[in-house]
C-alpha cells in the first residue's frame, strides 16, 4: 500500500503505522480513551494485510506480559492502553527493561489517580519518565503533539526500541487520541523474516541451533556482582541515550523573554496562548520536549541567558516542571501552571496566567 | 485563512460527522484541519460537541474558548458556547427547540430552519448536510466542488450512493439560511 | 578374570542402558535431594531430544524454584514474571506458529498468582504445552501455603494445618482447565517411581505430538514432593505424597481427544 493523506484520529493514526510499519503481533485490553487502536486494528484485518497478529487479552498484565514473550523472539510486539491499564503493566516494562527487549507501548494519558476520569491529562510523567515499575530502569519516552506525530512516532519507536533493546513509551493523551487530523501515512513495510530476525537480533530465542549456543531472556541474576554489572551495562546504554537521543522543538523563541515549556497537548495550546501574547507585544516562545525521557536538559540550558522566565504548563500538579529546574540550575525562576483531573487549559487562561500572574507577579 | 467553529447540539444529530466532512473538505482544499470531539459518557444520549479548525497556516490548539463561528443546535449548546463567540464572529443556529435565542449585539447572527426543512424533504437524516449548506453560505471557506469531494472521502463506500442527496441538501440549506443580524 | 566385565565392555554402546540426554546442560541442579523437578526436566528434555525438535522449541521458566529452568534445559528459553509465562506462551506461539512452545510452571504460580492467565491461555486453546508442577507449597519462598495445598497441610503460613474456613479449599486446577473447550489433552501424572517416569513421560510425548497437530492447549499436571518444605526426607516425602496427595489429586488422564475421560 502507497503513500495516503487521510483524516485520522490520534489512536487510528497510531494503529495505522503499526500496520504499515511492518509489526508483527499488537496485544491489548480495552481502556477508554484508546479503545480505537484495538478497534481499527481489528477492522483493518492486518493479518490479511500484513499477517500481522492481534490479540485481545485477558487483562493488561497479560498483554505485557505477551510483549515480554514476543519481543524475546525478535518480534515487533506493541500495546495500547491508558493511565491505569499502564500502571498494571509497569511490572512488565521493568522485566522487559532489565531483559532488554525492545516494544512499543502507548500510554493515552488519562486524570487519576485512581480510575480518576477518562478525560486528557499528563499525571503519567512522573510515572513514564522516572521508570514506573522497580529498579534502576528508564523507558524512552516520545510525546506526540499532532496526529501525525503519532503516526510517525511508531516508526521512530522501533528504531529506538531495536538500537537500544529497551521498550519505548509513547505518552500521548486523551486530547491526541481523539482528535482527527491530516495524516500523511508512509509506505506499507513487509514483515521482517524469520532470517532477518537471526540476522538483526541473535540475542532472540528463535530456537538453538547447533552453530549457537542456546538464548537465554531473563532479568533474573542471583549473583548481585553480576546483577550490578549488569545495571552498569544498563546505565551505560541511559547515558549513551541522554547523549545522542534527546529530542526538541523551539518555536518563536529567537526573541523570547518568556519561554513556555509544555509537550503534547499543552504545547498545542501554548501555540494559541503565544499568538495571544504576542498580539499583546509580549515576547514569549516555546519549548516543546518530544524526547520526555532523554529530558532536553542541555538544550534548555543554552536559552536561559536570553529569557526572564519560565512557565511549564502542564496537565498535571506540576511533574515536568522538575525536570525543567534541574536543567536550568535556578538560572532563572521558573513557575508552573496546570490545570489536572482531564481539565484541559484554554490558551486564553494559560495566557493570563503569564501575563497577570508571572510577569505581574 | 483560519476558521475556529465549534458545532454543538444534541447526539444523533450528526453533530460529529458535520464536522468531519468540513475537515475532509478542508483537505481537498490543501488546509491544515483538526476535529476535536468532546468525547465519553457526556456523549450517550447526552450533547456532543466538536471543534473544526481550517487554516492555512500550522494548527495551535486543536481546544479553543473561544471560535470564529459557533454551529448551534440546541438549547444547553445555545447556553454554552454563545458567549465563546469572538466579537466579530457568526453564530449560526437552527431554531427548533430554542427558547431563549442569542441575545449578543456584537455578533453576527444566522439562523437555519433545518430541521423543518429536513422533516418537509421527509429526510431527517441529512438534517446536518442542510446546516452545512447554511454554514457555506454564511462563511464560504471552502468550495461547493470540495465539500462534495470531502463527503466522498468521509463516508464508507457503501453510502455513496447517498451523496446526490446530501447534495441537494446542502443546496437548500446554502438557499434557507437567513441573516438575524450582521455587525 | 575373563568371566568379569573390564570398564571399557561397561561403557561399550550395546550396554549402555542409560545417558543423559545432550537437551540437559552439565549444569549442576539446583533443586533439593529427592525433588521432582529433576525428574520432570529430564523427561520433558528427552522427549524433545528423540522427537529432534531442539532447534524449534521455546520453553518458557516461571518464577518458584524452577525458575533457573532455563540453566538445565539445553534450548532457548525465557523467564517469565510470576505467573505470566501463559501469556509469554500465547505471544511466542502466535508469532511462531511453527515452534513447539512450553511453559514449565509449579502450583503457586499457576494456580495462584497466574490463574487468570492460565484459565484464558487455556480457555483460547492456544496451542502450546503447559507443565505443571505440583507440590502443594511455595517451595522457594521457603514452604509457604499454596492453593494446592491440602486440607490441615501444615506449611509455613499455615503452621496448625490448613483450614478451608479461613484458607479456603485446595485448588484442582488440572480438573478445573480439563472443562474448557480449548483444551485438548489434560493428564496428571508423577515421577516418584520408575513406572510413574515412564508414564509421564509417554503424556509429555503425547501432549508435544498433539500440539504439533495444533490441537489446542495440551496440559500436563506432575505431582510431586516437596521434601525440603514439607520437612520429611525424600522417602518419607514420597510416602506422604502417595498416602495424602494421590488421593485427593488422583493420578491419570482427565481430558483425552478432546473429550473428558469418564471415571
Amino acid at each position: 500500500m502507497g503513500k495516503e493523506l487521510k483524516l485520522m484520529k490520534g489512536n487510528e493514526a497510531f494503529a495505522e503505522a503499526a500496520i504499515r510499519a511492518g509489526v508483527d503481533g499488537y496485544f491489548g485490553y480495552p481502556i477508554t480513551p484508546q479503545s480505537e487502536v484495538m478497534e481499527y486494528l481489528t477492522a483493518e484485518k492486518p493479518h490479511e494485510r500484513t499477517g500481522m497478529i492481534v490479540l485481545q487479552a485477558e487483562s493488561e498484565v497479560a498483554s505485557i506480559n505477551m510483549l515480554y514473550g514476543g519481543a524475546a523472539c525478535g518480534k515487533k510486539v506493541m500495546t495500547s492502553s491508558s493511565s491505569p491499564g499502564i500502571s498494571l503493566m509497569q511490572e512488565g516494562i521493568s522485566y522487559m527493561a532489565g531483559a532488554e527487549l525492545p516494544c512499543v507501548l502507548l500510554n493515552v494519558v488519562r486524570g487519576g489517580p485512581g480510575l480518576g476520569t477518562i478525560q486528557p491529562s499528563q499525571a503519567d510523567y512522573f510515572q513514564s519518565t522516572k521508570g514506573g515499575g522497580h529498579g534502576d530502569y528508564h523507558t524512552i519516552v516520545l510525546a506526540p503533539s499532532s496526529v501525525q506525530e503519532m503516526y510517525d512516532y511508531v516508526e521512530l519507536g522501533y528504531e529506538l526500541a531495536f538500537k537500544y533493546r529497551t521498550p519505548v513509551m509513547v505518552q500521548s493523551d486523551g486530547a491526541i487520541g481523539q482528535m482527527m487530523e491530516k495524516v500523511q501515512t508512509g509506505d506499507q513495510k513487509i514483515r521482517l523474516t524469520e532470517e532477518e530476525i537471526i540476522r538483526n537480533c541473535p540475542w532472540a530465542t528463535t530456537g538453538k541451533t547447533p552453530n549457537r549456543e542456546r538464548n537465554i531472556i531473563t532479568s533474573l541474576n542471583l549473583d548481585s556482582l553480576v546483577q550490578e554489572k549488569h545495571n552498569i551495562k544498563l546505565q551505560k546504554k541511559y547515558r549513551e541515550i541522554e547523549a545522542v537521543e534527546v529530542r526538541f522543538e523551539k518555536i518563536q523563541c529567537d526573541d523570547a523573554e518568556f519561554l513556555f515549556v509544555a509537550y503534547g497537548t499543552s504545547a498545542r495550546i501554548c501555540l494559541k496562548s503565544i499568538q495571544i501574547l504576542r498580539a499583546k507585544g509580549i515576547k514569549v516562545g516555546l519549548f516543546r520536549p518530544i524526547t520526555l525521557y532523554p529530558f532536553p536538559k542541555e538544550p534548555l540550558y543554552k536559552m536561559v541567558k536570553n529569557v526572564k522566565g519560565i512557565l511549564s504548563v502542564e496537565m498535571s500538579a506540576g511533574q515536568m516542571i522538575e525536570d525543567i529546574k534541574l536543567a536550568v540550575e535556578c538560572k532563572v525562576p521558573v513557575y508552573h501552571f496546570g490545570r489536572m483531573g482531564g481539565i484541559i487549559p484554554s490558551p486564553t487562561e494559560v495566557a493570563d496566567f503569564l501575563e497577570h500572574q508571572f510577569i505581574k507577579g | 485563512m483560519t476558521e475556529e467553529i465549534i458545532i454543538a447540539g444534541f447526539g444523533g444529530q450528526g453533530v460529529l460527522s458535520m464536522g468531519k466532512i468540513l475537515a475532509y473538505s478542508g483537505i481537498m482544499q490543501d488546509q491544515e484541519v483538526s476535529w476535536m470531539p468532546s468525547y465519553g459518557p457526556e456523549m450517550r444520549g447526552g450533547t456532543a460537541n466538536v471543534t473544526v479548525i481550517l487554516s492555512d497556516e500550522r494548527i495551535s490548539s486543536p481546544i479553543l474558548n473561544l471560535f470564529d463561528t459557533a454551529i448551534i443546535l440546541n438549547q444547553q449548546s445555545m447556553d454554552k458556547f454563545e458567549s465563546m463567540v469572538k466579537p466579530g464572529g457568526t453564530l449560526l443556529y437552527d431554531p427548533n427547540g430554542i427558547t431563549h435565542h442569542p441575545s449578543r449585539k456584537d455578533i453576527n447572527i444566522y439562523r437555519i430552519e433545518a430541521s423543518k426543512e429536513a422533516a418537509n424533504l421527509g429526510l431527517r437524516k441529512i438534517f446536518n448536510m442542510i446546516v452545512l449548506g447554511g454554514y457555506l453560505k454564511v462563511k464560504p471557506v471552502v468550495g461547493f466542488d470540495n465539500v462534495i469531494r470531502g463527503i466522498k472521502k468521509s463516508l464508507p463506500e457503501r453510502y455513496h450512493h447517498l451523496i446526490p442527496e446530501n447534495e441537494k441538501a446542502i443546496s437548500r440549506g446554502l438557499e434557507i439560511v437567513e441573516v438575524v443580524q450582521t455587525v | 578374570m575373563a568371566d568379569t566385565i573390564t570398564k571399557a565392555e561397561i561403557i561399550n554402546p550395546e550396554n549402555l542402558v542409560y545417558k543423559k540426554t545432550s537437551m540437559m546442560t552439565n549444569n549442576v541442579l539446583s533443586y533439593c535431594p529427592g525433588c521432582g523437578h529433576g525428574t520432570a526436566h529430564r523427561i520433558i528434555m528427552e522427549v524433545i531430544d528423540e522427537m529432534g525438535l531442539q532447534a524449534k522449541t521455546i520453553g518458557v521458566a516461571p518464577v518458584g524454584c524452577s525458575v533457573l529452568a532455563y540453566d538445565f534445559m539445553n534450548i532457548d528459553m525465557q523467564q517469565a514474571a510470576h505467573g505470566r509465562a501463559p501469556a509469554l506462551a500465547t505471544a511466542i506461539k502466535r508469532l511462531h506458529p511453527e515452534k513447539t512452545v512450553f511453559t514449565y510452571q509449579g502450583d503457586g504460580d499457576l494456580a495462584a498468582i497466574g490463574t487468570a492467565e492460565t484459565i484464558h491461555a487455556a480457555n483460547r486453546g492456544e496451542n502450546f504445552t503447559i507443565f505443571f508442577i505440583n507440590n502443594g507449597i511455595y517451595g522457594m519462598t521457603g514452604g509457604q501455603m499454596a492453593p494446592t495445598t491440602l486440607e490441615g497441610m501444615k506449611s509455613s503460613t499455615t503452621p496448625y494445618g490448613r483450614e478451608w474456613q479461613r484458607m479456603g479449599h485446595p485448588l484442582k486446577m488440572t480438573e478445573l482447565i480439563a472443562q474448557l473447550p480449548g483444551t485438548y489433552y489434560v493428564t496428571r501424572q508423577a515421577v516418584h517411581t520408575p513406572v510413574s517416569v515412564r508414564k509421564a513421560k509417554k503424556a509429555v510425548r503425547t501432549a508435544i505430538e498433539l500440539q504439533q497437530q495444533n490441537k489446542g492447549l495440551t496440559f500436563v499436571e506432575i505431582v510431586s514432593n516437596c521434601n525440603s518444605g514439607w520437612k520429611m526426607t525424600p522417602v518419607q516425602a514420597n510416602q506422604w505424597m502417595v498416602d495424602n496427595m494421590f488421593p485427593f489429586y488422583p493420578l491419570g488422564d482427565i481430558k483425552v481427544d478432546g473429550e473428558l475421560v469418564k471415571k
